[in-house]
């Protein structure tokens, strides 16, 4: 399969690249991993007409923690993430995501950033940023901006992200102690995407209640789903086998997904419903409650 | 656009269209066949190479992402008419049949061995989760890997 034809911009400059869009707009798309976009290319379902190749501008593929927040550079690959000592000590979480993105051989180029600016309701390191409470950073003609997770995914494909601003960091803030999280995906075989998956990020308090909560719903709607209802029933509560089940019905019901060849709508709701519980038990033990 | 790689330690030219796919110009261009075309939607994984020491599926990047680069292909492996321990281990222990998948999982297994020098069974089926075999069922391609990790510890190449 040949993708359409294209002129190809290899900046060596953030201020390079954000010239380039501003110059072509929605002409032009950014390549980072390109594992997204290519084969959308070659199936000619995405046919820009200049290509923006960040890969050569140096210094953006970094993985590192400073002043309580893990900041994940434009360019840094999946495998980066899954073989920083950094996220297997602090961010199990992000560890567990990466790891059952695509395959090995793709994560060798996909990016982090890349997953989230496509936007693809079915990637999974959107939900997983909401529970986290992620921030990114969006450099455009006018300089940088920052823009909460909450909010950045407004449809299939789609973000807050301007046609001339390029997502350059996602920034972490390190949970406190007492926290612990996961993520579960249910997929058909490796490489396929989620039939759904949860996202699931606790904090407790001295006493054991839950301080902070944040469940993610991955690929069972039109973006990310938050599921606030669940949280909210869950929010100063203590973590036990009735709450999480209860809270797990409530994230059942906050997913709006559709039957496809992965499975009907029905089986997909329940799926939330059992991979929730289980997430929350996991994030549970992990935030050292588990007893 | 004019492209200028380095495969199997030998330096490479073209002038090739923005579009072109790595994997077209290692084969149609450059003539090095070795390395498969499968699946063409980053599935398959038969078209892996490595770019700068990281296995990658060559249909999935355009080659003027390569240019400046260093790239090895199965090709790449054998050495003055010795093969490299994988080659040897997949001979040894009938890890292919067709053979259609090989020149992509010699090239994952070297590069995950390189890491990974004593792997177990969990991991190695873990390394080659990107390439799919649709004859042996991959206990032979296991047991092949086991072969060359042994291999390359008693200090083969």
């Amino acid at each position: 399969m040949i993708p359409a034809a294209f002129s190809y911009h290899a900046p060596a400059s953030i201020s390079d690249a954000t010239a380039l869009l501003a110059q072509y707009g929605d002409n032009a798309k950014i390549l980072s991993g390109g594992q997204s976009l290519i084969p959308l290319m070659k199936l000619r379902l995405a046919t820009p007409e200049h290509l923006i190749d960040i890969n050569r501008i140096p210094d953006l593929a970094y993985v590192r923690e400073s002043g309580g927040v893990l900041s994940i550079g434009a360019l840094a690959r999946e495998s980066d993430l899954e073989e920083s000592e950094l996220a297997r000590a602090r961010f199990p979480i992000l560890l567990d995501t990466s790891k059952v993105i695509a395959d090995p051989l793709i994560r060798n180029l996909a990016t982090v950033c890349g997953n989230l600016a496509h936007a693809d309701p079915a990637n999974d390191h959107p939900a997983t940023m909401l529970v986290l409470g992620a921030e990114l950073v969006a450099v455009g003609p006018k300089g940088e901006r920052r823009i909460p997770i909450d909010g950045f995914f407004v449809g299939p494909f789609t973000t807050t992200l301007g046609s001339d601003e390029i997502l350059t960091e996602v920034r972490i803030p390190t949970p406190p102690s007492r926290s612990g999280g996961v993520y579960l995906k249910l997929e058909r075989k490796v490489g396929d995407f989620a039939t759904a998956a949860v996202a699931a990020q606790i904090t407790l308090s001295a006493i054991g209640t839950c301080e902070r909560v944040g469940i993610g719903l991955t690929n069972v709607g039109p973006t990310p789903i938050v599921a606030r209802r669940a949280e909210e029933f869950l929010r100063g509560k203590r973590l036990d086998e009735g709450g999480i089940k209860q809270a797990a019905i409530l994230a059942a019901e906050e997913s709006q997904p559709e039957s496809d060849l992965r499975g009907s709508a029905e089986y997909k709701r329940d799926l939330i419903r059992v991979l929730t519980a289980r997430a929350l038990r996991k994030a549970l033990e992990r935030a050292g409650g588990g007893r | 656009m004019h492209v200028q790689v380095t495969i199997n330690g030998e330096k490479h030219q073209a002038d090739v269209e923005p579009r072109l796919l790595l994997v077209h110009l290692i084969r149609e261009v450059l003539r090095l066949t070795g390395t498969h075309i499968g699946c063409d939607t980053t599935h398959c994984g038969a078209c892996t190479v490595l770019l700068d020491g990281r296995p990658v599926k060559s249909c999935t990047v355009f080659a003027v992402q390569a240019h400046g680069r260093e790239i090895m292909t199965v090709e790449g492996l054998e050495r003055d008419g010795t093969l490299h321990p994988v080659q040897e281990g997949f001979m040894q222990e009938h890890g292919l049949q067709c053979g259609y998948c090989t020149p992509g999982m010699l090239m994952t297994s070297y590069a995950f061995l390189k890491k990974t020098p004593n792997p177990t069974e969990e991991e190695i089926r873990w390394a080659i989760s990107g390439n799919l075999c649709r004859c042996t069922g991959y206990v032979n391609i296991v047991k092949s890997i086991e072969y060359a990790a042994a291999k390359l510890r008693q200090g083969g190449r």
